[in-house]
């Protein structure tokens, strides 16, 4: 234990989880009760590609897959918006676009290996202290623009079609919500993966709702629920010696049970 | 100069016309050469059979569609040019307005209208809570500021509306069948809040509805709609008219019924 904590690697791992925690803890909410659940899944997709072109061109994986994850993201909200399409099809769309993409610039170069792999599954404990910063500039834009837009976001979110009457800009805040998505989505992928990135966006924001009486207490609780399950993940992965994005995942569905089966004894703060 | 002779003097101000408008829903119309207008302290129903376009004229006028063809002003500005929607106060009909499971409180529910865009906030930005407190006190909802709007009724969720539409000072209110899903006793009630707003705060309110019995004694204007505007005018006239023969064909109540 003392050796966890006096390592440098430990420390970044969890300042990085704690920026990702925060990002996805108050973005899920609004996702979730959006409808959106599946988006986070979707462009993670997407950054897969991104990381490969990154990785194949042999330039800053994480940035480049960033780029490619907005870019997907403006394709998903242009084809939502001219294509006449039903619920999530952009989504399901871009989605295997970006997957396919992915998968033949993978085939394009041998020896990804190892470095790719961190990605698809997440390596939190690998984590450099520039992604450390790059975790916290995209942690903090997504916290900043969600502060900004906070109750135009919960009006739109609650009575879309009354706040449009009242002057919400509401196109522009959902293009807003798609684009912070895409970058929650690149913050999640070193620490928690390609594969697993979405469940942050998800779970810690719908053991939220089962329990939290008010919108600003389901935005604290998913919050606190995302801080416990990366900073448990993190300890559990290192005394069991398994996959921290793993643990991270199964310590929040385990709060998920626990919020669902306590729905009845709402929460008094 | 006091208030009431301001009232006074500015009783016959246009808020809302509609002129020459036209509406289709792809190439089926919905609303054909619609002329209407609303002054201030008016107290309208819009009513009609189902499909004759009440919900789509009312959407017309808050700008949540466009017209085909004609124009809509709004305070005597074009709808295209119109800025000030604080002074309008849009509630949508409850049976498709309300997620059961969304986690807001009913200050939430207010504060996020009153904060929702920077001209709105700036305006309103002294004593919010005493806003909030104020148009709760209104509907008679005060008490119920921390409670999650779930928990309420469905009449006291609708006044929730009433007061979250209060809180930024509106001129007008329109509702589209706001009360639908709502009991009896609750819909008078409603009703009977919407009457005292009308006359006790001089707001003039545009209410869509399919049962005219209900809102028969607070209403001072009528507009019958079947994709044309059949009549428009006062409404001691309309219960006179040989329209209302018609219209009673269509299955509506001019007296309330109760079950």
């Amino acid at each position: 234990m003392t050796e966890l904590l006096a390592s440098g690697i430990f420390w970044r791992a969890l300042v990085a989880g704690l920026f990702l925690a925060l990002a996805c803890g108050l973005l899920g909410v609004f996702l979730v009760l959006r409808k959106e659940a599946m988006i986070g899944h979707g462009l993670s997709h997407v950054a897969f590609s991104g990381l490969a072109l990154g990785f194949l061109l042999n330039f800053m994986p994480l940035a480049v897959s960033l780029a490619v994850c907005l870019l997907g993201a403006i394709l998903i909200l242009e084809i939502r918006e001219h294509g006449s399409l039903y619920g999530d099809t952009a989504l399901g769309i871009i989605s295997s676009a970006g997957l396919a993409l992915g998968i033949l610039l993978v085939s394009m170069k041998r020896g990804f290996g190892v470095e790719l792999m961190s990605f698809l599954f997440g390596d939190i404990l690998a984590i450099s202290p520039g992604e450390v910063w790059f975790s916290a500039v995209l942690a903090l834009v997504v916290v900043i623009l969600l502060r900004i837009n906070y109750h135009a976001l919960i009006f739109m979110t609650f009575d879309r079609e009354t706040a449009l009457v009242s002057g919400v800009r509401v196109k522009q805040l959902d293009r807003m919500m798609v684009l912070l998505t895409a970058m929650t989505v690149v913050l999640g992928l070193k620490l928690v993966g390609i594969l697993l990135v979405s469940a942050l966006l998800v779970i810690p924001a719908s053991a939220a709702l089962q329990v939290a009486p008010n919108f600003k207490k389901t935005l604290l609780s998913s919050t606190l629920f995302s801080f416990i399950s990366i900073i448990s993940g993190i300890f559990l992965s290192y005394w069991l010696d398994t996959p921290a994005a793993a643990m991270i995942v199964f310590v929040s569905l385990v709060l998920f049970a626990g919020a669902l089966t306590g729905k009845k004894k709402k929460m008094s703060f | 100069m006091s208030a009431e002779e301001g009232v006074i003097m500015t009783v016959q101000e246009e808020i809302i016309r509609v002129k020459e408008v036209s509406f289709y829903y792809d190439s089926i119309p919905a609303l054909e050469d619609i002329n209407l207008s609303v002054v201030r302290g008016d107290f309208l129903a819009i009513i009609g059979p189902n499909g004759s376009g009440k919900t789509t004229l009312l959407k017309l006028m808050v700008g949540l569609l466009k017209p085909a063809s004609g124009q809509i002003f709004l305070f005597g500005q074009e709808i295209e040019n119109f800025r000030d929607w604080h002074r309008i106060g849009y509630i949508q009909q409850k049976a498709i307005n309300f997620d059961p499971h969304f986690p807001i409180s009913v200050e939430e529910v207010i504060s996020s209208s009153l904060n929702s865009n920077p001209k709105i906030r700036n305006k309103f930005k002294s004593n919010q809570k005493q806003r909030i407190m104020d148009s709760l006190a209104t509907v008679g909802l005060e008490k119920l500021i921390d409670r999650p709007i779930n928990t309420l009724s469905g009449g006291q969720q609708q006044r929730v509306l009433i007061a979250r539409a209060l809180v930024t000072e509106p001129e007008i209110l329109l509702l589209d069948e706001p009360t639908t899903g709502v009991d009896l006793k609750a819909q008078e009630e409603f009703y009977d809040l919407l009457g005292r707003l009308n006359k006790e705060y001089h707001l003039t309110i545009v209410l869509v509805t399919h049962d005219f019995g209900i809102v028969n004694r607070h209403v001072n204007k009528v507009a019958c709609l079947n994709q044309k505007l059949v009549y428009h005018g006062q409404h001691e006239e309309f219960c006179s008219s040989s329209v209302v023969q018609e219209f009673l064909k269509g299955g509506h109540h001019l007296v309330s019924h109760r079950h």
